[in-house]
């Protein structure tokens, strides 16, 4: 079955329908003993009287690429934060793979943010560390306090972190401090850092709201090789359409804490999109685009290409 | 789309409304600003009109006399000024000890500072509930002066350098914890929630997360700390601890023939506070700049 699932703003119980992988992805053999991969179960987070989340529930049961949209303050970045244990839940249930991680704690919970990447629009590194020390802070849960905290790195870590850097084409920078980088740079270093925690879930806040269109194109395109190349479940909340079409295999859409919309990015319509964003008749598409598409076909298009293939 | 409409011929006085409202406010402002300073010069004359009384007019009587002193040391040392580089030899051993001190109760006291600091500060405090405790056992730390614990020490634990370590070691965890979570609570929050992200413990976060970006203030702090030290060193040495404070107190008991070594005293400590300030300046600019460029 497949199918849009628009609902009123009061109606917030959807059921996500399949949609087709856009390729072959490993699947987690959880999903093989009948266990959903990622369930949100009517979970709640509420800041003083407002519900910043309210009741959201969705499934995630492949390693697909899910964008969340909606407008700033829709709710979007806090689902991410508490699927990561950055923010606690106010009530309802985060399962993966059959394990509820909102009551994990202690060393049980930093050993589910090992596994559940995170990568944040203002990249959040240490700015005056190198950037191969910032790739390695993603094996910071998995090595010994101590050793990390002096910098004592196993050379086989050294080796993996210089290559995920190399892969994502930013080698040369690995003894540069991060703060030295451009923002695009930054964020692939960020990328680099949950690569190497090997990680089961990437969440990535925004990751392209702190950049121009030409860096916000490299990085969508870094995530989306990731996500095809490794067969990883990613879930990244974007601000725009186009970008949710244009990468995302399912669009989650949310609106004042609410799941408005989960469906195909073909689904996702102007219509649905107003929607989405409580937007009237003026609403314009272009408005919100990050593509270089939309540079039109002048100086900043050809000088944006070039950049974009080296 | 709705157009603005520029008004063709703007007038070139606020409306007078608008004008008068703002004329009050700055009147009001200036009138409280001339209450407070016509309070404070009442505090002060009436303050130093007590303070005479109390010295029964002695301040009036020794204004005239207040560069006898100096002048009378610095003419001697002047008239025995060949001998000021043997004695600057001759003390270098006092300063050392004294700078000896100076140091290992600057670091211990750091240490326990950053500990401190860290515990206390809000948003990087591993246990929220206690930063109060960790805020009040601080102020512990700072109102007791180093020389009361210093005295005490020394009836305890006996003469020597010991005591005074411990003393300013205590003080300098007071001091520079209080100033160390100030530049802590202005530590940007992302890296943080970074290595939180990574399920990083929150030793792994204050070292790898916090630590980098508040280590050229909080180093400067402690180089500064260090200079405040060394002066308070030699202070203690007034009262039993040795080093150079010790010989400062002989000679100035001693009085006129032993002023040349006054002044090699106070030389030596002088240049010992300008070497720490150019090594303080030295590494806060690596730190702030870095090698990895």
């Amino acid at each position: 079955m497949r199918s849009a699932a628009v609902v009123g703003r009061s109606s917030i119980n959807l059921h996500w329908l399949a949609i087709d992988p856009l390729r072959s992805f490993p699947i987690s053999a959880a999903t093989n003993r009948g266990l959903r991969v990622l369930e949100l179960r009517n979970v709640t987070r509420m800041f003083g009287r407002k519900a910043a989340v309210d009741n959201a529930s969705f499934v995630i049961d492949r390693a697909a690429f899910i964008g969340i949209i909606g407008r700033s303050g829709a709710g979007k970045s806090t689902v991410l934060r508490m699927m990561n244990r950055l923010t606690d839940a106010s009530s309802g249930e985060i399962l993966f793979e059959g394990r509820d991680i909102l009551t994990l704690e202690g060393s049980a919970k930093r050993a589910w943010q090992s596994q559940c990447a995170m990568i944040f629009q203002q990249f959040n590194l240490v700015p005056r560390l190198d950037v191969a020390s910032n790739v390695l802070h993603g094996l910071l849960n998995r090595r010994s306090t101590l050793a990390t905290m002096f910098s004592l790195w196993p050379a086989a870590d050294i080796t993996r972190a210089l290559e995920i850097l190399d892969r994502l084409g930013i080698a040369e920078q690995a003894p540069k401090r991060a703060e030295a980088l451009s923002g695009g740079q930054q964020q692939r270093v960020a990328i680099a850092r949950a690569l190497m925690q090997d990680p089961k879930v990437i969440l990535a806040d925004e990751p392209i709201a702190s950049l121009d269109p030409m860096n916000a194109q490299v990085v969508m395109d870094t995530l989306r090789r990731i996500h095809e190349e490794d067969g990883r479940m990613v879930v990244a909340n974007l601000h725009t359409l186009d970008t949710a079409r244009r990468y995302c295999d399912r669009v989650i859409g949310m609106r004042d804490g609410r799941i408005v919309f989960d469906g195909t990015p073909d689904q996702l319509s102007t219509g649905v999109a107003r929607d989405i964003y409580g937007a009237d008749e003026s609403f314009s598409e272009d408005a919100t685009s990050t593509s270089i598409d939309r540079l039109g076909s002048g100086p900043d298009r050809r000088f944006a290409e070039t950049m974009i293939s080296q | 789309m709705t157009e603005i409409v520029l008004d063709p011929a703007p007038s070139d006085r606020p409306p007078p409304r608008l004008e008068g409202e703002y004329l009050r406010l700055v009147q009001q402002r200036r009138l409280y600003s001339f209450a407070l300073l016509a309070i404070f010069l009442l505090l002060l004359v009436s303050g130093f009109i007590a303070a005479d009384a109390r010295n029964a007019g002695g301040f009036w009587d020794g204004l005239d006399h207040l560069g006898d002193f100096p002048a009378e040391v610095l003419s001697e040392a002047w008239a025995n000024r060949a001998r000021i580089p043997g004695l600057l030899i001759a003390f270098l051993p006092s300063l050392v000890e004294t700078v000896n001190i100076a140091a290992v109760s600057t670091l211990l006291g750091a240490i326990a500072a950053v500990l401190l600091a860290l515990l206390s500060t809000r948003g990087l405090a591993r246990w929220p509930r206690l930063t109060t405790v960790f805020r009040r056992s601080m102020d512990a730390f700072r109102a007791l002066p180093e020389v009361v614990i210093a005295l005490v020490l020394i009836y305890i634990l006996g003469g020597g350098p010991v005591p005074a370590m411990i003393a300013i070691a205590f003080h300098t965890a007071g001091a520079l914890g209080k100033l160390f979570s100030e530049v802590a609570e202005n530590a940007d929050l992302k890296p943080v929630e970074g290595l939180t992200s990574v399920g990083a413990t929150w030793g792994q976060k204050m070292w790898l997360g916090v630590i980098p970006q508040v280590a050229p203030d909080w180093l400067s702090y402690a180089l500064q700390r260090f200079e405040i030290n060394i002066r308070a060193s030699a202070i203690l040495g007034f009262v039993g601890s040795g080093g150079i404070g010790y010989d400062l107190k002989v000679a100035m008991q001693w009085g006129q023939g032993k002023y040349d070594q006054v002044v090699a005293i106070f030389l030596l400590l002088f240049v010992t506070i300008v070497i720490v300030d150019q090594i303080s300046s030295h590494y806060r600019n690596l730190l702030v700049k870095g090698r990895a460029q």
